[in-house]
């Protein structure tokens, strides 16, 4: 009988292959597939601060109280309407959204919306040791933990079903970034209580449940995940039947099935395949500044490069376009500051140095540099997109260098040793960079120079200046971007004049699609994101 | 008859034993502790480790926990998985179907293309028609099956575009998996459009049957026109022929089952060939099969789905090998003088 069936299958797909084909596009039209890198180590981005599981994850299944806006990268509302600080910045109230539903699915149907029960549960978990959810799969939250959240948070309490306060131990105006990061979502707490109730709490973790764009529906590892459309999404009719991640580990395979139609979206292309993408008529590239910097530290706790005058002179002797247009092939922006263009904080006007190498001779004559000065650079092992090549960079350096007669050597260490050996400061000046992992200022004026990242290993210049901490830190005890403003200009101001550090350039960051999909925005920080996802026939 | 089938039999029963004890050793050669390469459990606690010495019976001596090994290898307990935790039997139950049907369409194309061919090629012994044949066959065997699948995928897929050359089928259909034939699957299932799916699952079977096929269609021809040139050149055929037949009807009616029948047994063989080729141009065109799932578990030092792998693959190469000899000695009555058995 089987057979029978199977041969008039065969027969009419080969007699309506004509018809097929619209019929075919229009199915196609409901999924749009996605080739990712890696399988997510777990479904609940609290739990692992990888990018791969931010990507799958963040803002497929969940909402956070507060979101990033691509654009101009500020803090914008999600599933929190609109929020209020008090004057001495310790008390953040947040007025939820009514009528948002959870996903249901055939593991799971809410009963309820989403209410102020939701945001106490989410951030409870990891934020309460004893919280009988803290220990489930792991009881470790990197991202929070790195940022020292549960000693800042002191409290969070529901005011009224729609209403949250939380109360900090101590003024922190990079909070609501925080909210806003891939890792601060909001889990559902009546499906966290029926697990329970059914002695499955891990389940959380791994069939997740969400109020976000797709719900979960199948994941096989190393292989896909299905997601399908949450109907009833609150920030309207999302686009796609079918969101699926096809897992391939390798670029050069993402970006043939790219080519043969079997991806419509591929994660990262090597910066080698770009011209590819670039050269096709039928796939889009598309890229944008990222939140990054590389940058070229100075060890200020060895002489000479304790002198300012030293570091300055340096500075000058550089041709940093030279550096941009030979290492990033035209896919980074030259820098002003620490922060990129895309960063709310960038200050247009602000002040930089420029090549002129027969002052920055006239400087080192000054600081008593003689002609023939031996100094080392060390160049990372490894490529990143803040800067793809630090060898090439720092040959054209040690070029440079030689003009104004200082003799440069390149170091250079397998990566881990790299890293161990310039936490001990073993080295004279350094090219490497720094990738934010959220839209505030914050991010990269702290760890990057603050006295305190020295000893987490952040603070590649080893540079600690009061007057430079006490002004970042000024800087947070407002939440009127104005007022940081102000002083985030000053700190500039100071770094021009100091020079830890030389900021080279921010890398862009790259997306690669099939001609015929929109609404698909690169987010300069975190991860992708495809509730606005179309796909259109050709 | 009786005594043929009892000496495979046997034959059968001793290879699969021995390849149990390849096995079984084999979880004491990798490295690591024997129980975690036979059960799958990672580093087992006391309590676990306990119970699963007396399941697999590690303290009574080789003999004994051999015995349990076979017992518990029998019922489909295989163990589980070090990377992924999965029962490894249910693994396996699931990807080597996907190999065996890739090397059944591929094995089918190679008879449907090689059999006539070989035909041709016979039949005009010497003639230009059988030096091309010869040649191109030539250039299709020595061809390496994992270059071969890299270019039909250069040529096919990426340069002129429409073939897909990964997977299955579209992972936009959700196809439930049934018996692991991808094609009886799809008609199984209710998914809509189901013309659509199928015709998207064959366009995925095209460039890995290709790449398979062309090798084996290459023995295959080499086989037929040699086994059609002995016998176009015997006494019967000239006989036939001396009667005054002409040269359609001495091929059809003497030559064409002669010069079958006896190179049917080393035709099924290409099976076995098939299979192992298989698993290399799996892993080239992210086939989920058996070679994907070890070659995965090789990277993965997952060591009791080697074990497991191993012994599924090449249990499968001698069951199929053994039962293609038996039926042909059914059907060709010539081979039943040969009583003893041969491999």
């Amino acid at each position: 009988m089987i057979n029978r069936t199977y041969l008039g299958l065969m027969l009419s797909c080969t007699l309506s292959i004509g018809c097929q084909d619209i019929n075919d596009a229009q199915v196609k039209q409901q999924g749009l597939i996605y080739c990712s890198e890696g399988s997510p180590v777990t479904f609940n981005p609290q739990l692992d601060i990888s990018g791969t599981t931010a990507d799958a994850t963040a803002h497929q299944l969940y909402n956070g109280l507060l979101d990033f806006d691509p654009d101009s990268s500020k803090v914008i509302p999600a599933l929190a309407d609109s929020w209020l600080v008090s004057e001495d910045g310790l008390t953040y109230t947040f007025q939820l959204r009514k009528d948002v539903q959870f996903q249901q699915t055939h593991y799971f149907i809410p009963s309820r919306t989403f209410n102020a029960d939701d945001v106490l549960f989410s951030i409870n978990r990891w934020r309460q040791p004893n919280h009988p959810y803290h220990k489930i799969s792991g009881g470790i939250y990197p991202y929070f933990e790195s940022l020292g959240l549960q000693d800042i948070v002191a409290e969070v309490n529901k005011l009224n079903g729609y209403r949250v306060e939380i109360k900090l131990n101590r003024p922190d105006s990079s909070f609501l970034a925080t909210l806003a990061t891939d890792f601060a979502v909001i889990l559902s707490a009546e499906y966290a209580e029926q697990l329970m109730q059914a002695g499955t709490p891990e389940l959380l973790d791994s069939q997740p449940i969400g109020t976000g764009p797709f719900k979960f529906d199948k994941f096989k590892k190393n292989n896909f995940i299905r997601y399908q459309r949450h109907e009833n999404y609150w920030q309207g009719h999302v686009q796609q039947q079918q969101l699926i991640f096809d897992i391939t580990p390798t670029s050069s395979m993402r970006l043939a099935k790219l080519i043969t139609g079997e991806c419509d979206v591929i994660a990262f292309p090597a910066q080698t395949e770009l011209r590819i993408v670039d050269e096709r008529q039928d796939l889009v590239l598309e890229e944008k500044p990222g939140l990054n910097v590389g940058f070229w530290a100075f060890n200020t706790t060895k002489a000479p490069f304790n002198d300012a005058r030293v570091r300055r002179a340096m500075a000058m002797a550089i041709d940093r376009k030279a550096l941009l247009d030979a290492v990033y092939s035209d896919s980074a922006v030259s820098s002003k500051g620490l922060l990129p263009p895309t960063s709310w904080a960038f200050d247009e006007n602000q002040r930089e140095v420029h090549y002129n190498p027969v002052a920055a001779r006239q400087l080192l004559d000054e600081a008593g540099i003689a002609r023939g000065f031996r100094m080392n650079i060390w160049a990372m092992p490894v490529q990143r997109a803040y800067n793809p090549n630090a060898t090439k960079m720092a040959e054209l350096i040690q070029s440079y260098l030689d003009k104004v007669g200082i003799r440069a050597d390149i170091v250079s260490y397998e990566w881990a040793t790299f890293r161990r050996l310039l936490k001990q400061g073993m080295h004279d000046t350094v090219l490497i960079g720094w990738s934010a992992d959220n839209g505030d200022p914050d991010n990269f004026y702290r760890p990057l120079l603050s006295c305190s990242a020295i000893a987490s290993g952040t603070n590649r210049a080893n540079w600690c200046m009061q007057e430079y901490d006490a002004l970042i830190d000024e800087a947070l005890r407002f939440t009127e971007e104005e007022k940081r403003l102000h002083y985030y200009r000053q700190a500039n101001e100071l770094l021009v004049e100091e020079m830890p550090l030389l900021p080279i350039a921010h890398a862009y960051r790259f997306q690669a699609y099939r001609e015929g999909i929109s609404g698909m925005q690169i987010n300069p920080f975190g991860g992708i994101r495809f509730g606005q996802a179309r796909k259109e026939s050709k | 008859m009786l005594i043929y089938l009892g000496r495979r039999l046997n034959l059968l029963l001793i290879t699969l034993l021995i390849l149990c004890i390849a096995s079984y050793i084999l979880a004491f050669l990798f490295p690591g502790d024997p129980l975690t390469n036979l059960s799958g459990t990672p580093s087992p606690s006391d309590d676990q480790a306990q119970q699963l010495r007396l399941m697999y019976a590690l303290d009574e001596g080789a003999l004994a926990g051999f015995w349990q090994y076979l017992k518990l290898t029998l019922v489909g307990e295989w163990g589980l998985s070090l990377s992924s935790q999965n029962p490894i039997f249910d693994d396996i139950c699931q990807f080597l179907p996907a190999s065996i049907e890739l090397s059944l369409y591929a094995m089918f194309v190679s008879l449907l293309v090689g059999i006539p061919l070989g035909i041709i090629a016979g039949l005009n012994h010497r003639r230009i028609s059988d030096m091309g044949i010869l040649s191109v066959s030539l250039v299709g065997f020595s061809l390496p099956v994992f270059w071969l699948a890299l270019l039909l995928i250069l040529i096919f897929a990426l340069q002129w575009g429409g073939l897909p050359m990964s997977g299955r089928v579209s992972l936009l259909y959700d196809i439930p998996h049934q018996t692991g034939f991808i094609l009886l699957d799809i008609i199984m299932s209710n998914v809509a459009n189901k013309q659509q799916v199928l015709l998207d699952a064959l366009n995925h079977l095209i460039l890995p049957t290709l790449s398979l096929s062309i090798v084996t269609s290459s023995l295959v021809i080499r086989l037929t026109r040699r086994s059609v040139i002995n016998v176009m050149a015997s006494d019967y055929i000239k006989a036939a022929f001396a009667k005054g037949l002409s040269r359609p009807q001495v091929f059809w009616r003497h030559g064409m089952k002669n010069a079958l029948l006896p190179i049917m047994p080393q035709l099924a063989m290409q099976f076995t060939v098939l299979l192992t080729n298989a698993m290399i141009v799996e892993v080239i065109f992210s086939w989920p099969g058996i070679g994907e799932w070890l070659i995965q578990a090789i990277y993965q030092r997952d060591f009791p789905a080697i074990r497991g792998g191993m012994l599924a693959v090449s249990a499968l190469v001698v069951i199929v090998t053994i039962s293609v000899d038996l039926l042909i000695r059914m059907i060709y009555p010539l081979s039943k003088k040969q009583i003893h058995a041969q491999v």
